[in-house]
């Protein structure tokens, strides 16, 4: 059994302002995570912006420091204080995938010059073997070398191209992949392609993915279990199905209730409307209350405790907990 | 390489100097500074195709090795100026942390601080017998901060963006990433800044040798200026004098600036810019 | 109706000119709220441009006009050309980000009160418009705002009021909940549902999104690499669409509580600087023969209300 990701006690704190009036806000906020699995598996991270999902994943790309706390993916300690993993250990246990394909590689460079670096650097091939390694990364993205070759970021289109940073991060054989909202700048149409890739890829080479989105319904589609984030804090968490089909937590109803479906009209028109300032970042007890039907006053003076449901989920709320 | 006409007129402007800067002078068969070579103030003629000044020297002759000693002198400062505010500007960018603000005071103090007063409390205590060496170096220390503010912001900029994280990824070191990935966007306006130093370079030379503060036997733009003025060329009608260096000044100019945009055209249309 | 008849809207840039929408012939009914869906490039927000009017360099209208049904003071049918003075009064326009077209030092009740019409006391009309925002259950306060003290979607909705309230008989909405949090999309999109059902006119909204057309729209018009493709009641496209295109894009998208494997569309849009022949969906659809490869499929009329651009749509009926 392998810890595919464990957060424990995970904060980040960003100070805002001037010189004067530095506002904090709790990107994340004590954030406890654990998944483990004998198989790969997919795990989302769901949310709106502020959540936090971006922050947690720059955190597990060692891109930013935590505050507090330790993050753990496959059995290897990779942030906290004093964390310093080999460099090359960490390529080849975990690479990244991020949100906009037209950025991820340099006007200046051919895109696979990036793949090739990959193979001489972190796999420490000489060219001639990189050169293969390559050309079969392309192929379990469905690409051939020819017509990658030489040609620059602007020769492809959005999914093209995170196909191509799906290869590149192929080539180390790393265990997780953080996928940073990967197909949200993509056409519709051709998200399916990138999203079945990482189906296909999870089985194929046992990798799991971090998947990071704001749209629930890829992230039913594609996960094994999903964290619903609500301004730093994770709200429920547990099998994608009875989380996103059955929610608890009154935010994930909250969310669920108002995506635009293609198959189901909406239903309520009741809108709660949210003010979004740093404020909310640094309430005491429950950061949702404000927004909340169903808050009470204890939602205002202690932070809601997680809740173990039977069918394994775990609900961080008062009202689920019984309190009142 | 479809060069727009913008460039082909800058690149031939800068020719033209460029060239004549290399064999007039090898040509020349008195050494133009040399006073008293010619009568005084003669008119243009086909022997001197500017007249000659006051000095009796050769106005065309002259202007030939001052434009010479010019680029000359901008060149030397600005190539320094732009590997050292190239250098800075990076390591502060990139790195961060204490090391970047301990060399933005430093590059912030550079350039708040008005240099031109210095240069003359400076000039005066040399009183016009400096070294053309002394005068390279003082251009150089005033001249690599604005750049370097410039680099900087842009490596900030820069170090934000996903393709930095793809190359860390991928393996590469942060000198790596600063060459392959940085560099290539810093470039284009490296260029421009090399041609803005030659012209921060020349004009502030011409500038202190308009007021005397320069070698002021050696011919540059700026001294032909400065005698000029002293001998009122405008009025005793040598116009060519005085109107000559700053034609050449202005045309110089010209070259550099049609080249530099020229060539930021050029070097953006042919790869996938961002 | 507002009547499109062979709308050709082109961009003028360094490389050339491009058509963003290349021949669209559509009549498209008032009083609904009517969708304009399709990816990257179809042309969506060009046609939504030229519908308004707002036709400056680089954009120009090459070729057809625009009727919308409407005749100005001196009894003159109005198109294109003339619609530029029926703004904010007949035809408004919502944006997509709503702080770009706010003036960020001016407070917001002032940039009600700047288009008021003759006789009328500012005083006056604030007051309307007071009771104007307190109708759409939106904060009075806000317009004693500056633009940057208010949310992403507040502004959003002051720019829906203020594109509303002169009543226009068509409003024009460009991706306007894009880059908005899911939440605060839904209380969007649901006051413009209402307010076209108060004031019963017509609401053109440009989406990439189809479950905003699903959730909101009558009627839905697809766009496929400048031409129209599909036009027809949002609820027919949606559970049987007729064009290939339209049911492979619906067919791809996941929902929640539906397990079925989903598959994206293959290949990628043309790219218009390419001299196009046939249909254009041809290279990428399982249904084409030589026929759609050489030949147009015009957008005809296959079953009442549902039009179709393509050869082989009957065989799909």
């Amino acid at each position: 059994m392998k810890t595919i990701l464990r957060a424990q006690h995970l904060s980040k704190t960003y100070g805002l302002g001037g010189l004067f009036r530095r506002a904090k806000i709790n990107a994340l906020d004590d954030v406890n995570l654990n998944v483990e699995s004998d198989q790969p598996v997919v795990v989302s991270l769901v949310g709106e912006s502020g959540s936090g999902k971006t922050t947690f994943a720059k955190v597990v790309l060692r891109l930013v420091e935590p505050s507090a706390g330790r993050v753990v993916v496959f059995d290897q300690p990779v942030a906290g204080k004093g964390v310093k993993p080999d460099k090359r250990e960490f390529l080849s246990i975990v690479q990244p995938i991020f949100q906009n394909p037209f950025e991820a590689f340099s006007s200046y460079r051919n895109v696979d010059s990036y793949l090739m670096e990959t193979a001489i650097q972190v796999n420490g091939l000489k060219q001639a073997e990189a050169v293969e390694v390559v050309a079969d990364a392309l192929a379990s993205v469905g690409l051939k070398y020819e017509d990658v070759k030489g040609k620059y970021y602007n020769q492809f289109s959005g999914g093209e191209l995170q196909r191509i940073s799906v290869a590149r991060a192929l080539i180390p054989h790393p265990n997780v992949v953080i996928a940073d909202e990967p197909v949200s700048m993509i056409d519709a149409s051709l998200r399916m392609n990138v999203i079945n890739l990482f189906l296909s890829l999870k089985e194929e080479f046992r990798i799991s993915f971090l998947y990071i989105t704001h749209d629930l319904a890829t992230a039913y589609y594609v996960s094994d279990h999903v964290a619903v984030l609500y301004r730093g804090n994770v709200v429920e968490f547990g099998p994608a199905r009875l989380v996103l089909t059955d929610p608890r937590h009154p935010y994930t109803r909250l969310l669920l209730d108002s995506i635009p479906l293609t198959n189901r009209k909406w239903e309520s028109k009741q809108i709660v409307l949210a003010d979004i300032e740093t404020k909310e970042y640094q309430l005491e007890g429950c950061k949702f209350r404000n927004r909340c039907p169903y808050a009470r006053e204890i939602c205002g003076r202690q932070r809601p405790p997680l809740v173990k449901l039977e069918d394994g989920r775990e609900v961080y709320c008062h009202m689920v907990a019984g309190h009142f | 390489m479809e060069m727009s006409f913008r460039l082909k007129v800058g690149i031939v402007i800068l020719a033209v100097f460029a060239l004549s800067s290399l064999i007039l002078p090898l040509v020349a068969h008195e050494d133009p500074s040399e006073q008293g070579s010619y009568p005084k103030n003669l008119p243009m003629s086909l022997e001197h195709p500017l007249g000659t000044n006051s000095m009796g020297q050769d106005i065309f002759w002259f202007l030939v090795f001052a434009v010479r000693n010019s680029l000359m002198l901008g060149a030397a400062v600005s190539a320094c100026t732009t590997i050292i505010s190239l250098v800075i500007g990076l390591a502060a960018g990139y790195t961060g942390g204490w090391v970047e603000r301990l060399i933005m005071l430093l590059v912030d103090s550079l350039i708040t601080i008005p240099s031109f007063p210095i240069l003359i409390v400076l000039g005066t205590l040399v009183r016009g017998k400096t070294s053309f060496l002394a005068i390279w170096a003082i251009l150089v220390v005033f001249g690599w901060a604005w750049n370097a503010r410039m680099v900087r912001s842009m490596a900030l900029s820069i170090r934000e963006r996903e393709f930095i994280s793809t190359a860390r990824f991928s393996g590469s070191g942060t000198l790596r990433i600063l060459v392959k990935e940085v560099f290539p966007y810093v470039y284009a306006y490296m260029v421009v800044g090399f041609i803005n130093s030659i012209l921060y370079a020349i004009n502030t030379e011409a500038a202190l040798a308009v007021i005397g503060l320069s070698k002021l036997e050696t011919p540059t733009l700026g001294t032909m200026v400065f005698w000029a003025l002293s001998y009122n060329a405008m009025f005793i009608g040598q116009y060519a004098w005085i109107i000559a260096p700053v034609v050449a000044t202005i045309l110089l100019f010209l070259g550099l600036f049609l080249t530099s945009t020229g060539y930021n055209e050029l070097f953006s249309s042919r790869r996938g810019r961002a | 109706m507002i009547k499109l008849d062979d709308i050709v809207a082109s961009y003028t840039t360094i490389r050339g000119q491009v058509n963003a929408v290349d021949g669209v012939s559509l009549d498209i009914p008032r009083g609904h709220i009517v969708g304009v869906a399709g990816e990257s490039g179809c042309g969506k927000t060009t046609l939504l441009k030229v519908l308004y009017g707002d036709l400056g360099f680089p954009l120009s209208l090459k070729r057809g006009t625009v009727r919308y049904g409407f005749r100005d003071g001196d009894g003159k049918e109005v198109t294109s050309s003339n619609i530029k003075e029926f703004w904010f009064r007949r035809i408004s326009y919502v944006p997509q980000g709503s702080m770009s077209s706010l003036n960020p030092v001016v407070r917001i009740r002032k940039q009600f009160t700047d288009f008021r019409g003759r006789g009328e006391s500012e005083r006056g009309v604030l007051e309307r418009v007071r009771e104007y925002i307190r109708s759409l259950d939106l904060p009075p306060e806000a317009l004693d705002a500056y633009p940057h003290q208010l949310s992403g979607g507040m502004r959003q909705r002051i720019m829906i009021a203020m594109a509303t309230f002169f009543q226009p008989d068509i409003i024009l909405a460009d991706e306007p909940t894009t880059a908005l949090d899911v939440v605060v999309q839904k209380g969007i999109l649901l006051l413009l549902k209402e307010l076209q059902e108060r004031m019963g006119n017509t609401i053109i909204i440009v989406s990439h999104d189809m479950g905003v057309h699903y959730q909101i729209a009558h009627k839905v018009l697809v766009m496929y690499a400048a031409k129209a493709v599909e036009f027809g009641d949002s609820v027919v496209v949606f559970e049987s669409a007729l064009h290939p295109y339209t049911k492979m894009l619906i067919e791809s998208l996941p929902t929640i509580g539906d397990d079925q494997r989903r598959q994206g569309v293959v290949g990628r849009p043309p790219s218009l600087w390419e001299d196009l022949q046939g249909c254009r969906f041809a290279p990428r659809c399982p249904l084409a023969t030589e026929l759609c490869r050489t030949k147009e499929p015009p957008l005809r009329e296959l079953q009442p209300g549902h039009w179709v651009a393509c050869h082989y749509a009957d065989d799909g009926l």
